[in-house]
């Protein structure tokens, strides 16, 4: 079943595809789906693990279910400090 | 007593900030400074740019500290973290903890910015001299992290 999800990108994601959110409509169950079939616009080929995903503001894990009208949040690996 | 963790697209004042720290019953104080410096895997770095996700930065900061507190007996325990474009030298993090001995704020402090480098949603983007830039991946950084906080 098709979802409406907003995506946000940030630092190297943002700049990769060439915009800061956007609203799509994928089939996702969970965080690592929506992932997966937005890597056309961040591009990544990092490993899972070494990224971090929040859902509506709190972090998640990758295997969190997303639901319709959810924002997923997309962090590239971070380098506080 | 200001947030115990808190970003900032000033310059950070570690004199300034440790004086919130100071209490009665402390006779230790701890502070991390983590500056901006102008090499990185052999590239000579010019200046860095620094972005966060503020709301989530500021919970999970929160998360930090309070994990801290929780492990040392602590009586403050403060991070800033800058964020926007720094140059060569300047400031870039800064923790600080006072507690009754120098053993908990010496492990209170190096639990803390260890924590904040691998769990905060904050990016940096090196500028090299060449021109050319690129933004930091930091997956090193875990390894220096506590083993023990990663099942947190």
């Amino acid at each position: 079943m098709s979802k409406s999800i907003t995506v946000r990108y940030f630092a190297i994601f943002r700049e990769r595809a060439g915009l800061d959110k956007e609203t799509v409509s994928i089939d996702a169950e969970t965080a690592a789906d929506v992932f997966e079939q937005t890597k056309n616009r961040h591009g990544s080929s990092e490993p899972l693990g070494h990224c971090k995903v929040a859902i509506n503001d709190v972090m998640a894990d990758w295997s969190s279910v997303v639901d319709d009208g959810d924002t997923v949040l997309l962090f590239p690996p971070v380098a506080g400090g | 007593m200001g947030d115990v963790i808190r970003l900032t697209d000033k310059p950070i004042e570690p004199d300034a900030l440790r004086q919130e720290l100071f209490d009665p019953a402390a006779g230790a104080y701890a502070g991390f400074e983590g500056w901006i410096r102008n090499e990185n895997e052999g590239l000579a770095v010019e200046r860095l740019e620094y972005e966060a996700y503020v709301p989530l930065a500021i919970s999970e900061g929160e998360k930090v500290i309070a994990e801290a507190r929780a492990r040392f007996p602590l009586l403050h325990a403060h991070c800033v973290h800058r964020t926007g474009m720094l140059e060569i030298g300047e400031c870039a993090v800064w923790v600080g903890v006072s507690s009754a001995h120098r053993e908990e704020a010496f492990q209170a402090c190096r639990y803390i910015i260890d924590q904040v480098k691998v769990r905060l949603p904050i990016w940096k983007k090196e500028h090299y001299t060449d021109g050319n830039s690129g933004w930091v991946n930091c997956e090193r950084c875990a390894e220096h992290a506590h083993p023990e906080a990663a099942s947190l």
